[in-house]
């Protein structure tokens, strides 16, 4: 089959000739890949912040297609059934998958004595997401494996488009929880860094909770239209003061939610602090870029909550734990426990409430993805999202 | 189907390069006072020892150049005015090299304005970028709603109720999901 696999940073290639993926375990199916995306996270990897990846790994943890082969225990899924991957891997069976804590199942990740070591505890397995959470062959491709398809995927019914479903695997749940942390009031002022895919999906989700107002903050006019488009208040950070713009449109007070849609590659890159988280970072004395979560720190209400879906992958440095500690802040973050959102999230779709599809930019085929990772990374030709179809 | 693209052609500030411009701003008036208050330590340093009056002509000069670049709405005339002093500086300490006292000390001033020179011609360069239209998407059609966002707000709230939002500790999604399994 073709697939498209890391070689090293910045070597991303469609291949020919891998070997096609088969059941390994009775609970497995073999999904045929019909859509696929590449997520700001596989940036990460492109780019080579995320430790753990291997010459010839497949990438990809956002796809979906059909079901072609099942496992002989799987009794959820049948052969023609059209679903949508989770780009979590979770068992449903374990005390944190039982408390709807999908995104550290306790027993999906094959490697986990070395998670155990990096994290303290292991998180799930992801597909196509190094070696530190499983080492699983990725989506994007023309087949793939999906361990524990018995619990994971979600069945689509008929009627609704792979652009409408295929972001219920990860970025609009990742919007969504990333909102629902913020356990929004109808007096809240939500900001939200960063109007990337995931962005977009945070400021729709906070305006259908009832937020007040919506602010989004990045420098791509392109995604801060976008942004506008539904319903945020923008602020462009290379043409005025982010502190200094929230401060007018939250009267002072502070934003009392704030969302980091942006994560370690942060690119405020003209900023002092950024300077020196790159400066940190070429000495290998720091892995990750918080500029966004300093900026968050400073500006939320106090005994605000901040919400983090944005990745971090190691360590961060200059990080104002005084001011969160007396400004009494709260912090959720995590992966997203994608499956506690998906049933809620597809019936809104099927109502019509929101159509994720809106986000997509660029469609192209499989052989095109390593140049569209660029692309996408560079955020050239108005590139917001990249749906690729093997 | 993905949603067709609207697409214009617009220029753009290039706002990296403004910025750098900014700070050029910055050094050149630092570099000028310097030269226009000292000018007896700078000329030893090059071993132009004879001509502090026309260290402090170059320092009026940076200051110039300086105040240009911050007060400017377009600052790119300024930073080709700052490469034209440059290869004033650069003829002058290339003079110092061969007759001046300190052909040493002229020959590290010469290194560092050429250091400088080149932080100039690249923010030139990219100011340049600014005369090309490039070509513009407009996503401001692409609400994902069926409604303008603003009858959209609060919308998840069933009947107002935001407790219907499966909340932060996900048990019922986790005995939804378990029911469903079984």
């Amino acid at each position: 089959m073709r697939a498209l696999r890391w070689h090293g940073k910045k070597d991303i290639r469609c291949d020919n000739h891998v070997p096609d993926p088969g059941i390994e375990d009775g609970r497995d199916a073999i999904i045929r890949v019909s859509s696929c995306a590449i997520c700001g996270s596989d940036l990460h990897l492109y780019d080579g912040f995320m430790p753990g990846m291997m010459h010839g790994d497949i990438l990809g943890h956002e796809f979906m297609g059909e079901v072609v082969e099942v496992g002989k225990d799987n009794r959820k899924l049948k052969v023609g059934d059209r679903v949508v991957v989770p780009f979590t891997i979770v068992c449903g069976e374990c005390d944190q998958c039982r408390r709807g804590n999908y995104s550290v199942c306790e027993r999906t990740n094959r490697n986990k004595e070395v998670a155990d070591k990096v994290f303290g505890h292991s998180t799930a397995g992801l597909y196509g997401y190094t070696h530190l959470t499983g080492g699983y062959a990725g989506g994007q491709a023309e087949f793939v494996r999906v361990p524990y398809a018995d619990v994971g995927p979600v069945v689509i019914p008929d009627g609704l488009t792979d652009e409408q479903v295929l972001f219920l695997g990860d970025i609009l749940p990742t919007g969504w929880q990333a909102a629902a942390q913020c356990e929004i009031e109808p007096t809240d002022t939500v900001a939200v860094w960063g109007a990337g895919p995931v962005g977009q999906f945070a400021v729709r989700s906070a305006i259908l909770m009832g937020a007040e107002q919506v602010i989004c903050i990045d420098n791509v006019p392109e995604r801060l239209s976008m942004a506008r488009a539904g319903g945020a208040i923008t602020i462009n950070f290379d043409e005025e003061s982010v502190v200094h713009r929230l401060h007018e449109l939250t009267r002072g007070k502070g934003p009392e939610k704030c969302i980091d849609a942006v994560g370690l590659e942060a690119h405020a890159a003209r900023s002092i602090d950024s300077m020196y988280d790159r400066a940190k970072q070429a000495l290998m004395l720091e892995t990750d870029r918080p500029h966004v979560l300093r900026e968050m720190i400073y500006v939320c209400r106090p005994a605000g909550i901040l919400s983090i879906p944005g990745v971090y992958g190691g360590l961060i440095d200059k990080i104002p734990f005084g001011a969160a500690m007396n400004k009494g802040l709260t912090f959720r973050m995590g992966q997203t426990h994608v499956n506690r959102w998906t049933d809620d999230l597809l019936n809104r779709i099927q109502e019509g409430q929101i159509d994720p599809s809106f986000v997509i930019t660029h469609t192209v085929s499989l052989e095109e993805g390593p140049d569209m990772y660029k692309v996408f990374r560079d955020k050239h030709d108005g590139c917001v999202k990249v749906v690729l179809k093997p | 189907m993905q949603l067709p693209r609207q697409e214009y052609q617009d220029y753009r500030l290039n706002y990296a390069a403004r910025k750098t411009a900014r700070r050029l701003g910055w050094f050149s008036i630092g570099l000028g006072l310097a030269e226009l208050l000292m000018p007896g330590r700078l000329a030893r340093a090059v071993g132009l020892e004879e001509h502090e009056g026309l260290i402090r002509l170059y320092g009026l000069r940076e200051i110039g150049t300086g105040v240009g670049l911050l007060l400017s709405d377009n600052p790119e005339p300024w930073v080709y005015g700052r490469i034209g002093g440059d290869a004033l500086d650069l003829a002058t300490l290339g003079m110092s090299m061969q007759h001046g006292s300190n052909p040493v000390g002229a020959a590290i001033a010469a290194g560092a304005v050429a250091g400088v020179t080149a932080v100039d011609m690249a923010c030139a360069r990219a100011l340049g970028s600014e005369h090309h239209p490039v070509t513009v998407y407009d996503y401001s059609d692409r609400s994902g709603f069926p409604e303008a966002p603003e009858r959209m707000r609060g919308r998840a709230a069933a009947n107002g109720d935001m407790a219907n939002i499966p909340q932060v500790t996900g048990l019922a999604a986790a005995d939804r999901e378990t029911e469903t399994r079984h």
